[in-house]
């Protein structure tokens, strides 16, 4: 017998493997639709650990918000722009001790964040969801729209205002160009486009055969 | 370990051959069928020669594709190229996984099926993406982004369509939607009624979503060639073709499941065997919906790119959006849904 929790340890490692490999391919990559798209397997085998952690909803959602919508925009812009490889690798040696320090800085942040957590040692609870005995999904919408409407309600919100505020930014009116408006196509009377004539039927007179040719045309 | 394996390896495997194959198979006959019934509409014939009324078709069109050359074009990306075709098929074959064909017959009942659903769909357009890039052509990248820009569109209102099923069904799981619509009334019971106007969404989306006529800007024969696969040949251009017709036979299944009842019948209960629920009565309203896909190709001519793009953000989102809000009235106070 295979432990099952043997077998998802291993493919923990797996995954997580496979998602830091990518996210180093991210930044060592030359081709920038490469790198894009190592992108989209990182959040991909990010999904995959969530999934592991019984976060279904969590997981599906990555994919269809970032790997279905948001990297296709970013793949979308990065296959239009004309990059210069060897203009942005210039400079590489000048601007790496800015680099090292900001690393240096936050992995010194993240591991504070870990120590702390870890001081605090709390282990997590039950699973909410299997407790309710819901899947979950029902569970994760139930408490959205109950317990934490307020805060969930907010940031909606808050987005809409971005939203907002990014059409407003790139909206401008520009004079002298040419738009279609549907409504006032389609509200076209044809009449003041087309003129029908009405005229009666005039049949022109039909010149009378001779009658040497009435033989049937084969 | 032999039951283990036997259980969790072997009969998966199995069963989604059981679906795979007929499938393929499906897809062949579609394509004869789609020929005839254009031609019918042409007033010509449509294939007659291969075998019974030109039946074998479609084999024979498979047989010539795989036979033929797949030329790499100079300086394409290589991996990429030979990538594309198969991110466009994975999708389109792992979404069958949680679709239902009776109350019983599913390969994966999840109880996220249908955001599982949505996350392969969306990840589709990766294959026609990369087939544009990859393949170093103006016309095949200009294909590319066409059909980025129009996938992502009428995925928002396929989402939220599929929205306003789930305020009705008030579950994920696509067994449950089809449940929430039996009863004993027959088609009276189905959600096509209080969604009458998604339903319309929903498959004029899928229209869209699969790139087909009146929305194939991706394709585009008269202004861009064929768009993103224009430089494939062989059994590359095969594998598009399948992934294509998957996802068209998918659409309809759905719309089937989701607002015409699924397996149920559309007689009354009270009716005898007419009234019984069967996987017939599925493939019947899915043939329907698949035709529904030729007949568009016959009847309308292209949409302009601005047009199609009017219709997914200013017509279709708004009416999504609206009509969640009717469906929850109309939970709320009773008038349908569970």
């Amino acid at each position: 017998m295979i432990d099952p929790n043997f077998f998802q340890l291993i493919c923990f490692y797996a995954f997580g493997a496979i998602t830091v490999g990518a996210a180093i391919a991210v930044i060592s990559l030359r081709n920038t639709v490469h790198a894009v798209l190592s992108l989209v397997l990182t959040f991909f085998s990010t999904a995959c650990i969530w999934m592991l952690a019984e976060a279904e909803f969590l997981a599906v959602a990555l994919i269809v918000v970032y790997v279905g919508a948001v990297m296709v925009l970013f793949l979308f812009v990065v296959m239009m722009l004309d990059i210069d490889q060897v203009k942005i690798r210039e400079g590489f040696v000048r601007f790496l001790p800015v680099g090292l320090v900001v690393a240096v800085v936050m992995l010194v942040e993240m591991l504070a964040l870990i120590g702390v957590r870890a001081m605090h040692a709390q282990t997590l609870g039950v699973n909410p969801a299997t407790v309710a005995g819901q899947s979950n999904t029902a569970w994760l919408g139930t408490a959205l729209y109950t317990h934490y409407l307020l805060p969930f309600e907010v940031a909606a919100l808050i987005l809409t205002v971005g939203v907002v505020a990014a059409v407003a930014l790139t909206l401008r009116q520009r004079s002298g160009s040419k738009r279609q408006m549907a409504a006032e196509q389609v509200a076209v009377d044809p009449r003041a486009r087309v003129r029908l004539v009405k005229m009666d039927a005039v049949r022109p007179p039909v010149a009378e055969p001779p009658a040497a040719s009435e033989e049937p045309k084969a | 370990m032999g039951e283990q394996l036997f259980d969790h390896l072997l009969m998966p495997v199995v069963y989604i051959l059981c679906i795979v194959v007929p499938l393929i198979i499906a897809v062949a006959m579609y394509v004869y069928w789609e020929r005839k019934v254009v031609g019918w509409m042409h007033v010509r014939l449509g294939p007659n020669q291969v075998g019974p009324l030109g039946l074998f078709q479609a084999f024979a069109d498979v047989a010539k594709l795989l036979i033929k050359e797949v030329i790499l074009p100079t300086r394409a990306s290589r991996a990429l190229y030979y990538l594309a075709p198969m991110l466009a098929l994975v999708p389109a074959l792992a979404a069958w996984a949680v679709v239902p064909f009776g109350a019983k017959m599913v390969v994966s009942n999840a109880n996220a099926g249908v955001l599982y659903l949505l996350g392969m769909t969306s990840l589709g357009v990766y294959g026609i993406i990369l087939a544009g890039w990859a393949s170093n052509s103006r016309y095949a990248l200009l294909g590319a982004m066409r059909s980025a820009a129009q996938v992502i569109s009428y995925e928002l209102s396929i989402g939220l369509c599929m929205v306003s099923v789930l305020v009705l069904a008030g579950s994920l799981n696509f067994t449950d939607i089809v449940n929430a619509q039996g009863g004993t009334k027959g088609i009276f019971d189905w959600f096509m009624w209080p969604l009458l106007p998604i339903m319309v969404v929903y498959f004029v989306s899928g229209v869209a979503e699969t790139n087909r006529l009146p929305f194939d800007m991706a394709e585009g024969e008269s202004e861009i060639v064929a768009g993103f696969h224009v430089e494939y040949s062989g059994s590359a251009f095969a594998i598009f073709f399948l992934a294509e017709y998957a996802n068209m036979i998918l659409v309809s299944f759905l719309a089937s499941i989701m607002f015409m009842g699924g397996w149920f019948s559309p007689f009354p209960t009270s009716w005898g065997w007419l009234g019984q629920a069967s996987f017939w009565w599925l493939f019947a309203k899915a043939f329907a919906f698949a035709f529904l896909f030729l007949w568009f190709r016959a009847t309308f001519p292209r949409y302009r790119y601005d047009q199609i793009m009017r219709l997914g953000w200013k017509v279709f989102i708004p009416i999504g959006l609206v009509w969640v809000v009717v469906a929850g009235f109309m939970k709320f106070y009773g008038v349908a849904g569970v």
